[in-house]
Protein backbone atom coordinates (compact mmCIF):
# COMPACT_ATOMS: atom_id res chain seq x y z
CA UNK A 1 0.00 0.00 0.00
CA UNK A 2 1.03 3.38 -0.87
CA UNK A 3 2.17 5.94 1.75
CA UNK A 4 -0.96 8.42 2.31
CA UNK A 5 1.01 11.17 2.29
CA UNK A 6 2.62 10.52 -1.26
CA UNK A 7 2.10 13.95 -3.72
CA UNK A 8 -0.16 12.10 -5.78
CA UNK A 9 -2.31 10.70 -3.63
CA UNK A 10 -2.67 13.97 -1.38
CA UNK A 11 -3.52 15.59 -4.85
CA UNK A 12 -6.15 13.63 -5.29
CA UNK A 13 -7.63 14.05 -2.26
CA UNK A 14 -7.86 18.19 -2.61
CA UNK A 15 -9.35 17.83 -6.21
CA UNK A 16 -11.66 15.36 -4.85
CA UNK A 17 -12.65 16.17 -1.44
CA UNK A 18 -12.36 20.29 -1.53
CA UNK A 19 -13.91 21.51 -4.57
CA UNK A 20 -13.23 25.15 -4.46
CA UNK A 21 -9.05 23.99 -4.40
CA UNK A 22 -10.04 22.04 -7.53
CA UNK A 23 -11.57 25.14 -8.95
CA UNK A 24 -8.53 27.28 -8.38
CA UNK A 25 -6.03 24.68 -9.29
CA UNK A 26 -4.20 24.66 -6.62
CA UNK A 27 -1.21 21.88 -6.60
CA UNK A 28 1.04 20.15 -3.94
CA UNK A 29 4.46 21.16 -4.81
CA UNK A 30 6.36 19.22 -1.94
CA UNK A 31 5.40 18.00 1.53
CA UNK A 32 6.86 16.63 4.88
CA UNK A 33 6.26 16.53 8.25
CA UNK A 34 7.62 19.99 8.81
CA UNK A 35 6.60 22.32 5.98
CA UNK A 36 4.13 21.68 2.69
CA UNK A 37 4.37 23.67 -0.13
CA UNK A 38 1.30 24.36 -2.48
CA UNK A 39 1.62 26.18 -5.53
CA UNK A 40 -1.67 28.69 -7.26
CA UNK A 41 -1.24 29.26 -11.01
CA UNK A 42 -1.55 32.43 -12.48
CA UNK A 43 -5.20 33.12 -13.51
CA UNK A 44 -6.93 36.18 -14.64
CA UNK A 45 -9.84 35.22 -13.11
CA UNK A 46 -7.91 36.10 -10.01
CA UNK A 47 -6.59 39.57 -10.36
CA UNK A 48 -7.84 42.01 -8.31
CA UNK A 49 -6.45 45.54 -9.73
CA UNK A 50 -7.46 45.25 -13.52
CA UNK A 51 -4.76 48.04 -14.13
CA UNK A 52 -1.87 46.16 -13.08
CA UNK A 53 -2.97 42.49 -13.64
CA UNK A 54 -1.91 41.59 -10.00
CA UNK A 55 -3.84 39.07 -8.15
CA UNK A 56 -6.08 39.71 -5.21
CA UNK A 57 -5.47 39.47 -1.82
CA UNK A 58 -7.86 37.32 -1.58
CA UNK A 59 -7.51 34.13 -3.38
CA UNK A 60 -3.41 34.65 -1.86
CA UNK A 61 -5.68 34.25 1.27
CA UNK A 62 -6.66 30.83 -0.06
CA UNK A 63 -3.88 29.37 -0.93
CA UNK A 64 -2.49 30.66 2.18
CA UNK A 65 -5.47 29.15 4.51
CA UNK A 66 -5.36 25.62 2.39
CA UNK A 67 -1.38 25.30 2.73
CA UNK A 68 -1.40 26.15 6.47
CA UNK A 69 -4.17 23.49 6.91
CA UNK A 70 -2.66 20.75 4.72
CA UNK A 71 0.65 21.31 7.73
CA UNK A 72 -1.40 19.91 9.75
CA UNK A 73 -1.98 17.15 8.61
CA UNK A 74 0.93 16.48 7.15
CA UNK A 75 2.46 16.91 10.71
CA UNK A 76 0.59 14.58 11.96
CA UNK A 77 0.32 12.22 9.37
CA UNK A 78 -3.42 12.22 9.30
CA UNK A 79 -6.81 13.60 8.04
CA UNK A 80 -8.61 14.76 10.94
CA UNK A 81 -11.28 17.47 10.45
CA UNK A 82 -9.95 20.37 11.42
CA UNK A 83 -11.34 24.34 11.25
CA UNK A 84 -9.30 27.12 10.99
CA UNK A 85 -9.84 29.69 14.39
CA UNK A 86 -7.45 32.70 13.21
CA UNK A 87 -5.54 33.67 10.57
CA UNK A 88 -3.66 37.29 10.31
CA UNK A 89 -2.10 38.05 6.61
CA UNK A 90 0.67 40.73 6.22
CA UNK A 91 1.00 41.96 2.58
CA UNK A 92 4.65 42.60 1.88
CA UNK A 93 4.92 43.98 -1.43
CA UNK A 94 2.69 43.00 -4.21
CA UNK A 95 2.45 39.52 -6.38
CA UNK A 96 3.94 39.93 -9.49
CA UNK A 97 1.08 39.78 -12.61
CA UNK A 98 1.35 36.74 -15.06
CA UNK A 99 3.03 34.92 -12.34
CA UNK A 100 2.34 31.55 -10.15
CA UNK A 101 2.32 32.10 -5.97
CA UNK A 102 3.65 29.91 -3.92
CA UNK A 103 2.81 29.42 -0.10
CA UNK A 104 4.76 27.49 2.32
CA UNK A 105 3.79 26.59 5.81
CA UNK A 106 4.96 24.94 9.04
CA UNK A 107 2.94 24.00 12.00
CA UNK A 108 5.27 25.07 14.80
CA UNK A 109 2.86 24.20 17.56
CA UNK A 110 0.08 21.35 18.24
CA UNK A 111 -1.79 20.87 21.68
CA UNK A 112 -4.33 18.19 22.02
CA UNK A 113 -6.62 20.89 20.82
CA UNK A 114 -5.59 23.55 18.91
CA UNK A 115 -2.72 23.61 16.19
CA UNK A 116 -0.69 26.78 15.44
CA UNK A 117 0.84 27.63 11.80
CA UNK A 118 3.48 30.09 10.20
CA UNK A 119 2.95 30.48 6.53
CA UNK A 120 4.28 32.92 3.92
CA UNK A 121 3.56 33.18 0.03
CA UNK A 122 6.11 33.99 -2.60
CA UNK A 123 7.16 33.74 -6.15
CA UNK A 124 10.99 32.59 -6.28
CA UNK A 125 11.96 31.59 -2.79
CA UNK A 126 10.10 31.83 0.99
CA UNK A 127 13.47 34.20 1.31
CA UNK A 128 11.56 36.75 -0.40
CA UNK A 129 7.63 36.87 0.71
CA UNK A 130 4.87 38.32 -0.64
CA UNK A 131 2.94 38.27 2.26
CA UNK A 132 3.40 36.43 5.92
CA UNK A 133 0.65 34.35 8.09
CA UNK A 134 0.03 33.25 11.08
CA UNK A 135 -3.00 31.22 11.89
CA UNK A 136 -4.83 29.01 14.13
CA UNK A 137 -6.71 25.89 13.73
CA UNK A 138 -9.11 23.78 16.00
CA UNK A 139 -8.53 20.09 15.87
CA UNK A 140 -11.31 17.56 15.89
CA UNK A 141 -13.33 20.08 14.43
CA UNK A 142 -16.49 18.37 13.82
CA UNK A 143 -17.43 14.34 14.30
CA UNK A 144 -17.47 14.03 10.58
CA UNK A 145 -15.43 12.18 8.05
CA UNK A 146 -11.80 13.01 7.64
CA UNK A 147 -11.01 14.21 3.83
CA UNK A 148 -9.46 11.01 3.12
CA UNK A 149 -12.37 9.04 3.37
CA UNK A 150 -15.06 12.36 1.67
CA UNK A 151 -12.44 11.66 -0.94
CA UNK A 152 -12.54 8.15 -1.03
CA UNK A 153 -16.41 8.15 -1.26
CA UNK A 154 -16.88 11.31 -3.59
CA UNK A 155 -14.74 9.29 -6.14
CA UNK A 156 -16.48 6.35 -5.84
CA UNK A 157 -19.78 8.40 -6.52
CA UNK A 158 -18.75 9.93 -9.48
CA UNK B 1 -5.11 39.96 -19.79
CA UNK B 2 -5.30 43.39 -21.18
CA UNK B 3 -5.17 46.07 -18.37
CA UNK B 4 -6.58 49.16 -18.05
CA UNK B 5 -4.33 52.33 -17.59
CA UNK B 6 -5.15 53.90 -14.28
CA UNK B 7 -6.96 56.39 -15.68
CA UNK B 8 -9.79 54.92 -17.12
CA UNK B 9 -10.01 52.71 -14.11
CA UNK B 10 -10.61 55.39 -11.56
CA UNK B 11 -12.87 57.65 -14.14
CA UNK B 12 -15.10 54.17 -14.87
CA UNK B 13 -14.97 54.48 -10.65
CA UNK B 14 -16.04 57.91 -10.70
CA UNK B 15 -18.60 57.46 -13.02
CA UNK B 16 -20.34 54.39 -11.31
CA UNK B 17 -19.85 56.58 -7.98
CA UNK B 18 -21.98 59.46 -10.08
CA UNK B 19 -24.83 56.92 -11.25
CA UNK B 20 -24.63 54.97 -8.20
CA UNK B 21 -24.08 52.00 -9.92
CA UNK B 22 -22.28 49.57 -7.43
CA UNK B 23 -22.38 47.09 -9.32
CA UNK B 24 -20.29 48.31 -12.43
CA UNK B 25 -18.08 49.22 -9.09
CA UNK B 26 -17.91 45.06 -8.87
CA UNK B 27 -17.71 44.47 -12.51
CA UNK B 28 -14.26 46.16 -12.46
CA UNK B 29 -12.76 43.57 -11.28
CA UNK B 30 -12.09 40.28 -12.11
CA UNK B 31 -11.93 38.57 -8.96
CA UNK B 32 -15.08 39.84 -7.65
CA UNK B 33 -16.74 38.74 -10.71
CA UNK B 34 -15.57 35.59 -9.98
CA UNK B 35 -17.21 35.47 -6.54
CA UNK B 36 -19.93 36.82 -8.03
CA UNK B 37 -19.86 40.20 -5.39
CA UNK B 38 -23.32 42.14 -5.86
CA UNK B 39 -23.56 45.38 -3.83
CA UNK B 40 -26.97 46.17 -2.30
CA UNK B 41 -27.64 49.90 -1.28
CA UNK B 42 -30.22 50.62 1.58
CA UNK B 43 -31.27 53.91 3.48
CA UNK B 44 -28.13 53.87 5.47
CA UNK B 45 -25.57 51.09 4.85
CA UNK B 46 -24.00 49.08 1.79
CA UNK B 47 -24.21 45.48 1.95
CA UNK B 48 -22.07 43.00 -0.22
CA UNK B 49 -23.41 39.35 -1.05
CA UNK B 50 -21.92 36.38 -2.69
CA UNK B 51 -24.36 33.88 -4.19
CA UNK B 52 -24.80 30.17 -3.14
CA UNK B 53 -22.16 28.39 -5.72
CA UNK B 54 -20.82 24.96 -5.65
CA UNK B 55 -17.22 25.73 -6.33
CA UNK B 56 -17.08 27.69 -3.18
CA UNK B 57 -17.18 24.32 -1.30
CA UNK B 58 -13.98 23.90 1.53
CA UNK B 59 -15.84 21.15 2.70
CA UNK B 60 -18.12 18.91 1.14
CA UNK B 61 -19.24 17.10 4.45
CA UNK B 62 -20.68 19.33 6.38
CA UNK B 63 -20.91 21.07 4.12
CA UNK B 64 -19.09 24.46 4.45
CA UNK B 65 -17.60 26.72 1.88
CA UNK B 66 -13.75 27.31 1.94
CA UNK B 67 -12.78 29.46 4.65
CA UNK B 68 -10.35 31.76 2.09
CA UNK B 69 -13.32 32.38 0.17
CA UNK B 70 -15.13 33.60 3.07
CA UNK B 71 -11.64 35.76 3.75
CA UNK B 72 -11.79 36.95 -0.08
CA UNK B 73 -15.11 38.34 0.50
CA UNK B 74 -14.42 40.29 3.43
CA UNK B 75 -11.55 41.51 1.88
CA UNK B 76 -13.60 42.56 -1.26
CA UNK B 77 -16.87 44.15 0.85
CA UNK B 78 -13.83 46.14 2.99
CA UNK B 79 -12.72 47.35 -0.66
CA UNK B 80 -15.63 47.68 -2.17
CA UNK B 81 -17.26 49.86 0.89
CA UNK B 82 -13.87 52.18 0.95
CA UNK B 83 -14.54 52.60 -3.27
CA UNK B 84 -17.62 54.04 -2.27
CA UNK B 85 -17.08 56.10 0.46
CA UNK B 86 -14.08 57.50 0.10
CA UNK B 87 -12.31 59.87 -1.91
CA UNK B 88 -10.01 57.98 -4.17
CA UNK B 89 -6.77 59.01 -6.03
CA UNK B 90 -6.15 55.43 -6.34
CA UNK B 91 -6.71 51.58 -5.69
CA UNK B 92 -6.53 51.43 -1.90
CA UNK B 93 -3.82 48.58 -1.58
CA UNK B 94 -4.06 45.83 1.85
CA UNK B 95 -1.45 45.90 4.52
CA UNK B 96 -2.79 43.27 7.30
CA UNK B 97 -5.72 41.64 6.91
CA UNK B 98 -6.62 39.68 10.30
CA UNK B 99 -10.04 37.31 10.25
CA UNK B 100 -12.13 35.34 13.43
CA UNK B 101 -13.94 32.15 11.94
CA UNK B 102 -17.09 32.11 13.92
CA UNK B 103 -18.94 29.69 12.58
CA UNK B 104 -18.49 27.18 9.49
CA UNK B 105 -20.14 28.96 6.69
CA UNK B 106 -22.81 26.58 4.97
CA UNK B 107 -22.56 26.52 0.77
CA UNK B 108 -25.18 29.17 0.74
CA UNK B 109 -25.45 33.02 0.44
CA UNK B 110 -23.07 35.05 2.33
CA UNK B 111 -23.90 38.93 3.21
CA UNK B 112 -20.94 41.19 4.37
CA UNK B 113 -20.64 44.94 5.90
CA UNK B 114 -18.19 47.02 6.43
CA UNK B 115 -17.33 49.79 8.72
CA UNK B 116 -14.45 52.14 8.71
CA UNK B 117 -13.12 52.67 11.99
CA UNK B 118 -10.39 55.58 11.00
CA UNK B 119 -10.64 56.95 8.35
CA UNK B 120 -6.57 57.95 8.00
CA UNK B 121 -4.92 60.45 5.70
CA UNK B 122 -2.82 57.54 4.87
CA UNK B 123 -4.17 54.32 6.51
CA UNK B 124 -7.67 53.13 6.65
CA UNK B 125 -8.65 51.14 9.37
CA UNK B 126 -11.53 49.00 8.67
CA UNK B 127 -13.97 46.53 10.89
CA UNK B 128 -15.98 43.40 8.28
CA UNK B 129 -18.90 41.41 9.34
CA UNK B 130 -20.23 38.27 7.25
CA UNK B 131 -23.48 36.07 7.58
CA UNK B 132 -25.55 34.23 6.26
CA UNK B 133 -29.47 33.86 6.50
CA UNK B 134 -29.38 34.93 10.05
CA UNK B 135 -27.64 38.33 10.59
CA UNK B 136 -27.50 37.95 14.37
CA UNK B 137 -25.28 35.21 13.73
CA UNK B 138 -22.16 35.86 12.38
CA UNK B 139 -20.13 33.52 10.39
CA UNK B 140 -17.03 35.30 11.02
CA UNK B 141 -15.51 38.69 11.60
CA UNK B 142 -12.43 40.87 9.93
CA UNK B 143 -9.96 43.89 10.67
CA UNK B 144 -8.51 45.46 7.65
CA UNK B 145 -5.42 48.10 7.26
CA UNK B 146 -5.68 49.69 4.09
CA UNK B 147 -2.89 52.05 2.09
CA UNK B 148 -5.39 54.77 0.83
CA UNK B 149 -2.75 57.02 -0.40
Amino acid sequence: MSNAFDITQIQNIIDVGIPHCSDIGVKVESLNDDAVVMRLPYDTRFVGNPVSGVLHGGIVTTLIDTTSGMCIYAKLQKYLPIATLDLRIDYLKSAEPGRDVLARATCYKLTRQIAFVRAVAYHDTADDPIANSVSTFMLHSTPTKSLDKVSKEMREKS
Amino acid sequence: MNTQSSEDFLKAILEAKENRDWNAIAGLIPYFSYLGVEIRETEDELICSIPRNKRFTGNPTLPAIHGGVVGAFMESTALVHLLITQEITQLPKIITFTIDYLRSAKVDACFAEAIITKPGRRVANMRVRAWQKDRSKPIATANANFLVS
